[in-house]
């Protein structure tokens, strides 16, 4: 009886309203996730599975985009192949099938490895100076900080390539072209400034009292921040070391134009990855899903830190 | 660009709309009696503190910026670098503000940014009301419907590219399966009438998450009790919609579609990796042809002009709009 | 606070030290190419520079429809990626004037390479600047243009030959010219074959980077259109709108709206290689780089393929591909790199380059008595070379093709306008080019 006297209400829905809200969203979500749930599943098809028509949802996984991925391949003869050894990989034993030798490893792996370092380089630096400018602005008395503040957020609303002609020109100066320390600057002060809005956010949320009581007992003002507040704002640092992340490990626009090769990321070199003719898709599907994975991890583990930055700024009054 | 980019404009327009409503209380800071005491003083901390950030960000900030202002006035490029740089006044801004490409280019951004502001808020809002009855399971599929948005654009977008094949692409089946319509008889990436409608679906698809986040986030500030008067009040669930639920949410949608919009109109990499701007020029957004501009064709200087006159379009719509949002903010 | 100071020196420090670019070392090189056939072929031949010198080598490939983009950037931000780079004949001005690569002559006196080893239209496209001086910006590394290639099996079915002379009244055989060109596509285009339903030809339709222009202007140049009226003066009214160019623009397009696959509106060299080996066109356009591994192709290779000439129509012309090998002015393993070269520019290395699937343009080579008949394509190959034409070469060629990009996509591709219309743009873009470059 109670729950039909609350069918009308919105505060507590009904029955049938919870129903027809829940159809209609995991409706939703099932279509959201098809296009990633295809990438998944293309990644283990071979190349003709992968141009099918039909596209195949039924198929003979193979590991072969995995291989192509990770290898450069030369076409051979027959008997060429057949004068060499035993395969000795599974990639080796694939390959072969299809009338090619690995000549040797792809780029692939290099560029993830300068993805993770260019990430995670610049989300410590970002989060290290917006931890100390937010307590900075958040404690003391700043002059002209309302401008300082203004000033920090309205650099992002330049469109990234307008940013990059004039950095590309002045790390050419530097020798910072293509170099993971320029693009470990670059993505810091572009995080940097996202890192200081939502730290000075957290950090006014942690009493003041907490400190001064630190300091009453003996502490300095430094070892206040160190000892009292930085492990008060350890859940804020977490979340916007995840924004930081996510960030400088998805961007593009930058890695293309400022990175050529030694520091290129990922996120540039997936669209270029090719096979013997056109774009091999099973190879490109098996780097997107490699790329992809991680930030997923993320998202479903830090789901509440995440949503917590997501809607900060626009609950915070 | 992507998500964490706009998260910042989440937050830094919000404050920017906080200060200039002037409810950010300033902090003014009680004089600290254990500093003075001992160690060193908060002057000389604060500026410790604050002066990395600030150094950074007047180094790849706002030098190049400057340096940018400057170039925008000569006729400098960036691959002759023995060339002598002349002054060239204006000209550069005549012949950008003159330039029909540049003015079609900005159209396509224009008709980009509001279909998908429009999709994302429709659908978003749409979702954010759905969610909010908190039915079985909410969380678990709130969180796979974000998923999207947490991905590389650039990555992504390449993908989608294979989606869209007439003949072999997953989209272009389903379509047909659905419709009857034959596969290889439309082409979503190569035809003028589609194209621009194919970035949109993906643009809709990636970030469509993420004004529904901020639509909740509004919803759910809307404290129960409004709503339990309007039931003692016998008021229509239609009437509660319009009279509560909407005009409460409305500041928080303001602010998804501003972050969107100035998000949209930066647009490069997506749209790069699934169309390149084609057919023809037809979904070549502003980004597109800066970047022909300037490490294509070299034009440095042409092309820095044209990246001040983007960039003051952003800042000075964004301000109007941020002035609007105050005014529903303040109602 | 002093502590921290130091923490934050040694810290910025250590980043500076474990971020600082590796310095190249002495036994090791860098090769930067497009990723595509012959850069695998060069991989396999380039161990045997490993071998005998103990340099490893490191390759950069980058898609063609990146290519320029990237190297390009690359150079222009003075990178040490690259010590060695097989570049596009277009950019020798730019890199020269630029000082982007090393002047070779000294090299070449010193070691006793001579460019009359070469073929003259090579080395004339791929290693001087200005051109046709004896200015030596690189050694000719692979020689290349626009060709064809066609599905001989389905050209031979009798029935298909019957109907063809029927319909046409003359044998079914690869075309001559442009019209029998369409024609021939227009006869295979929606026909049935082996149960499939195929279409007529495959054609560059590329927008990004350089792949309309190549296509539409193996269709230009054989109706006869030519960059300027005088050369070298940049008079290029009455040239480049010319009616034979608009004439040679609509046979393009048409080709393009009659006879291609779905989905082709952006199709470069994968495009066309995908679309017939899956066998859904009876002809596609290509460079000769991919023929090798076109007549390899366990499924539409061997008695399968054939191979043709750009048809005449006016004017016997085919679109000029193939680049140069160069040194990166930037490298820090001068000797290695200059090494190479040597070790490339030998007889014997040419040879097996061949052998391999690599276009060597040296004349020990090309002028093998066996060499028309060592492949299927070689003689048709000959026949390219000795009637290409070639893209502006200017300084500011990216300008100029980028404008012709955008004015050949918009009126093939998007159907904004006539041909006419298109070329005019086309003048009145290049026009504002030269005058910004001063040359007008």
């Amino acid at each position: 009886m109670s729950s039909l006297n609350s069918a009308h209400s919105v505060v507590e829905p009904g029955v049938m309203s919870r129903r027809i809200a829940a159809t209609i969203v995991i409706a939703y979500a099932i279509i959201t996730i098809i296009p990633l749930a295809w990438i998944f599943l293309t990644s283990f098809k071979s190349p003709p599975d992968s141009i099918s028509y039909p596209p195949k949802i039924v198929f003979d996984p193979t590991l072969e985009g995995y291989c192509n991925l990770f290898t450069t391949r030369t076409r051979q003869t027959p008997e060429y192949i057949a004068s060499l050894g035993a395969p000795t990989s599974i990639c080796d034993e694939i390959t072969r099938g299809r009338n090619m030798v690995i000549a040797g490893p792809s780029n692939y792996w290099p560029r993830f490895q300068n993805s993770l370092i260019i990430a995670f380089g610049s989300t410590f630096l970002a989060v290290s100076l917006g931890t100390l400018a937010a307590y900075g602005f958040s404690r003391f008395k700043v002059p002209l900080a309302e401008d300082l503040l203004f000033f920090i957020l309205s650099t992002r609303m330049m469109p990234p390539i307008a940013v990059a002609i004039p950095i590309y020109l002045m790390y050419r100066k530097l020798g910072l072209s293509d170099t993971a320390l320029g693009m470990i600057l670059l993505y810091t002060a572009v995080n940097v400034s996202l890192a200081v809005w939502l730290l000075k956010g957290f950090i006014d949320e942690i009493p003041r009292e907490y400190e001064e009581a630190a300091m009453i007992d003996g502490y300095t003002r430094m070892q206040a921040f160190f000892k009292v507040v930085l492990p008060q704002a350890t859940t804020g640092i977490a979340a916007t070391a995840i924004f930081c992340l996510i960030f400088a490990w998805n961007e593009y626009a930058f890695a293309v134009l400022l990175t050529s090769g030694a520091a290129q990321t990922a996120p540039p070199f997936i669209p270029t990855i090719i096979g013997e003719g056109g774009q091999d898709w099973p190879a490109v599907a098996a780097g997107t899903t490699i790329f992809l994975v991680p930030i997923l991890v993320f998202t479903i583990l830090l789901r509440k830190q995440l949503l917590r930055g997501i809607t900060f700024g626009a609950v915070r009054k | 660009m992507t998500k964490p980019r706009s998260e910042n404009q989440v937050t830094s327009v919000t404050d920017t709309s906080t200060s200039i409503l002037g409810k950010a209380a300033a902090q003014v800071t009680p004089a600290p009696l254990a500093s003075r005491i001992r160690g060193m003083s908060d002057r000389t901390m604060a500026w410790l503190f604050i002066t990395p950030t600030i150094a950074l960000l007047l180094a790849i900030n706002i030098f190049p910026l400057i340096w940018a202002i400057y170039l925008s006035f000569t006729n400098y490029r960036a691959n002759r670098p023995n060339a002598a740089i002349e002054g060239v006044g204006l000209s550069n801004y005549s012949r950008v503000l003159n330039d029909p490409n540049i003015w079609q280019a900005m159209q396509t951004t224009a008709h980009f940014v509001f279909w998908t502001i429009l999709l994302q808020t429709l659908i978003g809002f749409s979702l954010a009301y759905l969610i909010d009855r908190k039915f079985r399971g909410h969380a678990f599929w709130t969180t796979i419907i974000l998923v999207p948005m947490m991905l590389s654009p650039a990555v992504v977008g390449n993908f989608w590219r294979f989606l869209y094949q007439p003949q072999i692409g997953l989209f272009n089946y389903v379509v047909s399966f659905l419709t009857g319509i034959p596969p290889s008889s439309f082409e979503m990436l190569g035809s003028v009438a589609l194209s621009p409608w194919a970035i949109i679906i993906v643009d809709t698809w990636m970030w469509t998450p993420y004004v529904m986040l901020i639509c909740l986030a509004g919803l759910r500030s809307i404290p129960d009790y409004i709503y339990e008067a309007a039931e003692v009040d016998r008021a229509s669930l239609w009437r509660q919609f319009w009279s509560i639920t909407l005009p409460m949410a409305l500041p928080f949608i303001m602010l998804a579609i501003l972050f969107r919009g100035i998000e949209n109109f930066k647009m490069f990499d997506m749209v790069t990796l699934l169309t390149g701007g084609g057919p023809g020029s037809t979904t070549e957004v502003a980004s597109i042809t800066l970047k022909r501009e300037a490490f294509e064709s070299w034009r440095t200087g042409r092309a820095s002009a044209f990246a001040i006159i983007l960039f003051v379009a952003v800042f000075g719509l964004a301000n109007i709009y941020v002035k609007a949002l105050n005014k529903v903010k303040q109602r | 606070m002093q502590t921290i100071k130091q923490a934050l020196l040694g810290a910025t420090s250590a980043l500076v030290l474990f971020m600082a670019p590796g310095l190249a070392k002495a036994d090791e090189l860098t090769l930067c190419w497009a990723a595509w056939d012959p850069a695998n072929a060069l991989v396999e031949l380039s161990k045997d520079f490993t071998a005998k010198t103990g340099t490893q080598m490191k390759f950069e490939f980058v898609p063609w429809p990146n290519f320029a983009d990237r190297i390009l950037n690359e150079l222009n931000a003075g990178g040490k990626l690259c010590d060695l780079l097989i570049g596009d004949s277009q950019w020798i001005g730019g890199s020269a004037e630029n000082g982007y690569y090393v002047k070779l002559n000294d090299f070449f006196d010193k070691e006793g390479i001579k460019m009359s080893d070469f073929a003259d239209a090579a080395v004339n496209a791929y290693s001087t600047w200005p051109k046709g001086t004896p200015n030596y910006w690189a050694l000719p590394a692979m020689g290349d243009a626009n060709a064809w290639f066609y599905r001989k099996d389905w050209f031979s079915k009798p029935e298909i030959q019957a109907e063809f002379k029927q319909k046409h009244g003359r044998d079914l055989a690869p075309p001559k010219t442009w019209d029998e060109l369409k024609e021939v596509a227009e006869f295979f285009n929606g026909r049935e074959i082996d149960g499939k339903k195929v279409y007529g030809a495959a054609i560059f339709t590329e927008r990004a980077s350089e792949g309309i222009t190549m296509g539409a202007s193996s269709a230009l140049y054989s109706y006869g259109f030519k960059y300027e009226n005088t050369p070298g003066k940049y008079d290029m009214e009455g040239a480049v709108n010319s009616p034979d160019a608009v004439a040679g623009l609509e046979a393009y397009k048409a080709l393009y709206k009659c006879c291609t696959p779905p989905g082709y509106t952006d199709a470069y060299m994968s495009e066309s290689l995908d679309a017939f080996k899956s066998g859904q066109v009876a002809m596609a356009m290509n460079w000769f780089a991919f023929f090798p591994g076109l007549y390899k192709d366990e499924k539409v290779g061997g008695d399968k393929i054939g191979f043709f000439v750009n048809p005449k129509e006016k004017v016997a012309a085919s679109t000029l591909g193939g680049q140069g090998i160069s040194v990166v002015a930037n490298t820090d393993n001068m000797d290695g790199a200059l090494a190479y070269i040597k070790w490339f520019a030998q007889p014997d290395v040419q040879k097996k380059w061949w052998s391999l699937g690599g276009y060597a343009v040296h004349k020990a080579v090309l002028s093998d008595p066996s060499f028309p008949e060592s492949q299927p394509f070689a003689a048709d190959f000959l026949v390219a070379m000795n009637q290409v034409q070639d893209f502006w070469q200017e300084p500011s060629y990216a300008t100029l093709l980028q404008t012709m990009q955008k004015r050949l996509h918009d009126y093939v591709v998007a159907d904004k306008g006539t041909a006419k219309e298109a070329l005019d743009g086309l003048v009145k873009d290049w026009t504002e080019v030269f005058k910004d470059d001063g040359k007008l």
